[in-house]
């Protein structure tokens, strides 16, 4: 009836590099899609979306075949490392990224296009580059959206089921997460053991989201000087 | 604000400005020839708008004036390269900052280009001194601390420099955001009204800080503007821009006071303006007599004598008036030069901040009983003091003494 710590344990490690990757993927996605004035950007934002709305099922279907052996990908991944990504952590942490994409890249973006362009304008006639004007100013006063996109990635993450079991299966110590041992306990009858990991991550959501809308209150919403 | 707080802020910024030693003069040949200067000739098109200008600013300042929409901003963000040019070339002395036949474009961070944006655009989460450092990161340390600290110092916004952008007022805003874009030492500088929202003892200051920095760097200075005082205080050139066209460029007295084109009428402050036919010339006398129709069937007029300009008797002109310029008699003067004495009928009176504006409509209409509704209405300017030594109020029987010299005669 215990807490299993061992899939707890996993399920957080696999949080933490999802989350920390999706930071340094989201961030350049993100900067895109907030400034770009490319035509075809709604495909893109479109494409970025899509997670949201997909089935975990579907996205974790097409992530299996892509990563099996009959897929270039798969193909490549087992000529360089000799065996296949499925059924692996790290599997799962391709899954989980491409699954968790909009959670990081939505607030990101949001939080850049919401910058003053003036800002942004005031930053290059005072001879700053993008990247200089991205570090210097655009990213500092998004650092609400920046914590908000990482901590929904991490919670979203953490309470992963449907992408987790098409890729990873349900192996003990390599891709047997959280959600997936509630789902075991309450086939196995084990309620009062469900019940004990479920109030935890519960806990734990309720707490990263307490951090989410926290910090989007007034002390951190920088508005531009006039 | 009301016509009437320009125009009193006006005389405030002319007489608050000192005399500053070496003041540069229009359009010096000597100092063009040393000092690059800027040369723009370009076409933008932004919806249904079109920009299309073709002008030179030499070091010193350059007033860009004219109407709200009319292009201004656009302009400034086309030199600065924060919009890209649908054809045209700007270029600073020898140095070329966008050329489109020769597939020339200097991004905005490379033009050393001075902005100061009318919201001023002051980083938020940084304090004023790493504002002003913002533009000299790549300097040494020292260097750009010295150089920090003596913008501040020469400003006058020392004791700013610690505390945060957020928490600084108004008119320390304006020294902040023109000491970070000074301190960058830009070729050219860009100011979108920028003292739009000072009162008038602190932009006098602001702009003798202003003045004496340009005359220690000699580039040219496009300043925009919509108020008339500001042109008058500042200018050494003022450009006069509506609908996306120069339609005006010279000195402030050329431009300002001898207006041809009617959007620069109505901007230099001539508050009456009416359609007129030209009924008689008097050359021997230097003047004409014109007709302003009171009624559009043209039975009834009103007659104005005005100055002797070229042109046909029954042929159409704009005359312009300033409301300024109009004096109010409550019995029928004689004995005036003026030759212009119009009866007429207050219509309203209404206080603006301590100028009082008298809506007169006048007219044979109004000389007696008379028929409603025939009139031309004028606006006249008075003070306080003669609004209550004349008691007037709607309804009141006056006469208005136009002198000939006060009617401004433009092309139709």
């Amino acid at each position: 009836m215990a807490i299993n710590w061992q899939a707890f344990w996993l399920t957080l490690q696999l949080a933490v590099i999802v989350s920390a990757a999706l930071f340094v993927i989201g961030l350049p996605i993100a900067y895109w899609v907030a400034f770009s004035r490319a035509r075809w950007k709604f495909l893109v934002e479109a494409v970025v979306a899509l997670p949201i709305v997909l089935p975990p099922t579907v996205l974790g279907f097409y992530v299996l075949v892509a990563l099996g052996p009959r897929s270039p990908l798969g193909r490549w991944w087992i000529a360089l490392s000799g065996h296949t990504l499925a059924f692996t952590f790290w599997g799962l942490v391709i899954g989980s990224i491409l699954y968790s994409l909009p959670f990081a890249v939505q607030p990101f973006a949001s939080s850049f296009a919401a910058v003053d362009g003036k800002l942004i304008a005031a930053s290059s006639m005072l001879g700053a580059s993008s990247l200089r004007t991205f570090f210097r100013v655009i990213a500092p006063l998004s650092v609400p959206g920046l914590i908000t996109g990482a901590a929904l990635s991490f919670a979203h993450t953490m309470g992963e089921f449907g992408v987790v079991l098409m890729v990873g299966g349900n192996i003990p110590g390599v891709t047997r997460t959280v959600s997936i041992d509630i789902y075991d306990r309450v086939q196995a009858s084990d309620y009062p053991g469900a019940n004990a990991t479920a109030l935890l991550l519960l806990i734990i959501c309720f707490a990263l989201l307490a951090i989410v809308y926290g910090t989007n209150r007034k002390a951190w919403a920088v508005k531009p000087v006039e | 604000m009301s016509d009437t707080r320009r125009i009193i802020s006006a005389e405030t910024l002319l007489t608050c400005r000192p005399s500053t030693p070496g003041v540069p003069t229009t359009g010096a040949p000597d100092n063009a020839r040393e000092n690059p200067r800027l040369a723009a000739r370009f076409r933008k098109r932004l919806g249904d708008f079109i920009l299309d200008v073709d002008f030179q600013a030499t070091p010193g300042f350059t007033i860009l004036f004219g109407p709200s929409g009319a292009g201004k901003t656009t302009l400034l963000d086309c030199v600065a390269g924060l919009v890209t040019l649908g054809e045209g070339r700007i270029q600073v002395g020898e140095r070329v900052l966008c050329d489109t036949a020769a597939r020339i474009d200097v991004p905005a961070e490379k033009r050393r280009v001075g902005y100061v944006f009318q919201t001023l655009a002051l980083f938020p989460h940084l304090t004023i001194e790493q504002n002003v450092a913002y533009g000299i990161a790549k300097l040494p340390r020292a260097e750009r601390s010295g150089r920090v600290a003596a913008i501040l110092r020469g400003l006058r916004i020392e004791p700013l420099a610690p505390r945060s952008a957020r928490d600084i007022s108004g008119g320390e805003s304006q020294r902040v955001a023109l000491a970070r874009t000074l301190v960058t030492d830009p070729g050219v500088l860009l100011l979108d009204e920028p003292l739009s929202a000072l009162d008038a003892p602190t932009k006098s200051k602001i702009i003798d800080d202003l003045r004496n920095w340009n005359n220690t760097h000699r580039i040219p200075i496009l300043y925009v503007t919509h108020s008339r005082e500001e042109v008058f205080a500042l200018g050494e050139r003022v450009i006069v821009l509506d609908g996306g066209r120069i339609v005006a460029q010279g000195t402030p007295h050329e431009v300002m006071t001898a207006p041809l084109q009617e959007t620069v009428a109505e901007l230099a402050g001539f508050e009456n303006i009416f359609g007129v036919t030209v009924e008689a010339t008097h050359p021997e006398q230097g003047c004409m007599t014109c007709r302003i129709p009171a009624r559009p069937d043209g039975n009834e007029a009103v007659f104005l004598e005005t100055p002797l300009v070229r042109a046909e008797i029954g042929s159409t002109l704009r005359v312009g008036i300033r409301a300024g310029d109009i004096l109010l008699a409550t019995f029928l003067p004689r004995g005036l030069s003026a030759r212009n004495v119009l009866p007429g009928r207050v219509v309203s009176i209404e206080q603006r901040d301590v100028i009082v504006v008298a809506r007169v409509s006048c007219g044979l209409a109004n000389s007696g009983e008379g028929t409603a509704g025939a009139s031309v209405k004028m606006e006249a300017h008075l003070t306080l003091a003669a609004r209550d030594s004349l008691q007037l109020e709607p309804g009141r029987q006056v006469w208005l003494v136009i002198k000939t010299h006060s009617c401004h005669l433009m092309r139709d």
